[in-house]
């Protein structure tokens, strides 16, 4: 957790995968996660005794984690007595509170309303994460929260990216964030698209582009990026990561191989190519792709898409790999924390190894080379990356990063 | 239970829901809670569910509405012990 932590275990191919006795007990197929580890100490470094006092949200808790980490980077001034009329908030969830909607779930069907408490609302509403954020930094453009369930992550980017583009702001910090735990992960469990044969090697697990990835295994957190016009980051002297030269957020309209929980696989090359469109750059100047690649039976096609839509196989491919394999799949926040890793890999030259994949899918040998997928970190320029996520409700979103 | 043994157990309670700006020795029995102390007025009904752990009594929808001050909570407590 916070940057320097996280550039070094990425370099290091480090898994977070971890295997939990909660949900051994629970009786879940898979019972391993991707959890941030968090002290009671370190929560009091971004809450206050009163603002912890009944709390239990960890998407709260990763989403204002790691907001405020990013304004702090960016060395922006917030929590002074005056709203920020030039800083905005897109900070999305997929569901939020889960545990403390749990609780009050109990408290109701036992009569006890008015045990609920005052802070139960903003636990548990979906802007609870944004609107936590306002409250400590005073941001006072655009707070809200985006939902697209994988896909919110870089759809965040996008809103927020759009908000600037438009004039309507000069900052604004874009994230998302995901709860852990078995009522956030037992509804995939159920549907049988995590994996149940790792529960005993909990870090060889998560295997994306593997031809043994059996399904994913579920993560949670969170990832945030600070956006401003160039303008405004040079005046303050901040460090730039990269520049968002452009985007696409789209849908395949559940039509034509789309469905509520598998991507139309010509949306997703639309998406790709309109993005690429809107940046005003060629395909070929792509240097690196970070991947959606959850580690299905689905990441060749994946691939196969990436290939048509840009137009480019074999050796002529860009580098590519996937977070989740050390992370798992963070869910709404995935688009935001492999956002970050993105930005990281372009900032200090470097491709982070594609962990659990040395067994290449065939399917995926045969459409692009295999030095395209690191498996162990090198050195690289990356002048020009795109991200790409995929929800459920064949929803897409990417965007591309060209370093400045 | 006399008046002081009351305030002195109401005391901790309302101190956890300061703002960090006040201080813990500006409250006194009549300070208006939200007006005076500026605790979030939603923090309120927390105060309420805190007092009813510690004294073992449960307050009305009608009860609520009328606490202001401390000294309001203690005349409350007062009735229900």
């Amino acid at each position: 957790m916070g940057i320097p932590a996280f550039t070094a275990a990425i370099k290091a191919g480090t898994s977070g995968i971890r295997h939990f006795p909660e949900l051994e007990s629970l009786q879940f197929s898979c019972q391993l996660g991707g959890i941030p580890p968090v002290s009671e100490e370190k929560k009091r470094d971004y809450f206050t005794e009163l603002q912890l006092r009944n709390f239990n949200s960890s998407g709260i808790l990763y989403g204002v984690i790691a907001g405020i980490d990013a304004l702090a980077d960016a060395n922006i001034e917030f929590g002074g007595d005056e709203p920020l009329w030039e800083l905005g908030i897109i900070f999305g969830t997929g569901t939020s509170g889960v545990d403390k909607f749990r609780e009050a779930i109990y408290k109701v069907d036992d009569h006890k309303v008015r045990r609920l408490g005052s802070t139960t609302v903003a636990q548990t509403m979906a802007s609870g994460i944004s609107a936590h954020l306002g409250g400590i930094t005073g941001a006072a453009n655009r707070v809200t929260t985006n939902s697209s369930a994988c896909a919110t992550g870089t759809e965040a980017i996008l809103m927020g990216y759009e908000h600037i583009a438009n004039g309507n702001a000069t900052q604004m910090l874009c994230g998302s964030s995901s709860d852990h735990g078995p009522y956030v992960w037992g509804g995939f469990d159920a549907m049988k698209v995590l994996t149940y044969k790792h529960n005993l090697e909990p870090t060889k697990a998560s295997r994306p582009m593997s031809a043994s990835a059996s399904g994913f295994v579920p993560g949670s957190g969170a990832g945030a990026l600070l956006l401003e016009s160039l303008e405004s980051a040079e005046q303050r002297g901040a460090t730039i990561y990269a520049e968002v030269l452009g985007g696409h957020v789209n849908s395949g309209g559940q039509r034509n191989g789309g469905s509520m929980t598998a991507p139309n696989s010509e949306a997703v090359k639309r998406c790709i190519r309109l993005a690429v469109e809107s940046s005003g750059i060629l395909p070929s100047e792509i240097d690196y792709i970070n991947g959606h690649l959850t580690a299905t039976i689905k990441d060749p096609v994946e691939i196969e898409n990436w290939c048509d839509a840009l137009g480019r196989r074999g050796a002529d491919f860009p580098y590519i790999n996937s977070l989740k394999g050390m992370v798992g799949h963070c869910l709404a926040a995935s688009g935001s924390v492999e956002a970050v890793s993105t930005v990281l890999q372009m900032k200090h030259g470097f491709v982070f190894p594609s962990v659990n994949c040395d067994d290449t899918h065939p399917e995926i040998s045969k459409l692009i080379a295999s030095e395209c997928i690191p498996k162990k970190k090198i050195s690289a320029e990356i002048n020009t990356a795109i991200k790409a996520s995929f929800g459920f409700g064949d929803v897409n979103a990417c965007v591309i990063f060209r370093k400045i | 239970m006399t008046t002081e043994q009351i305030y002195v157990k109401l005391l901790p309670i309302v101190k956890t829901y300061l703002p960090e700006d006040v201080a813990a020795d500006e409250i006194n029995p009549d300070s208006d809670l939200t007006g005076e102390l500026n605790i979030n007025s939603a923090h309120l009904v927390d105060i309420v569910l805190d007092v009813e752990d510690a004294f073992e009594v449960e307050f009305a929808n009608e009860d609520m509405e009328s606490l202001r001050t401390l000294n309001d909570a203690i005349a409350i407590i007062h009735k229900k012990i």
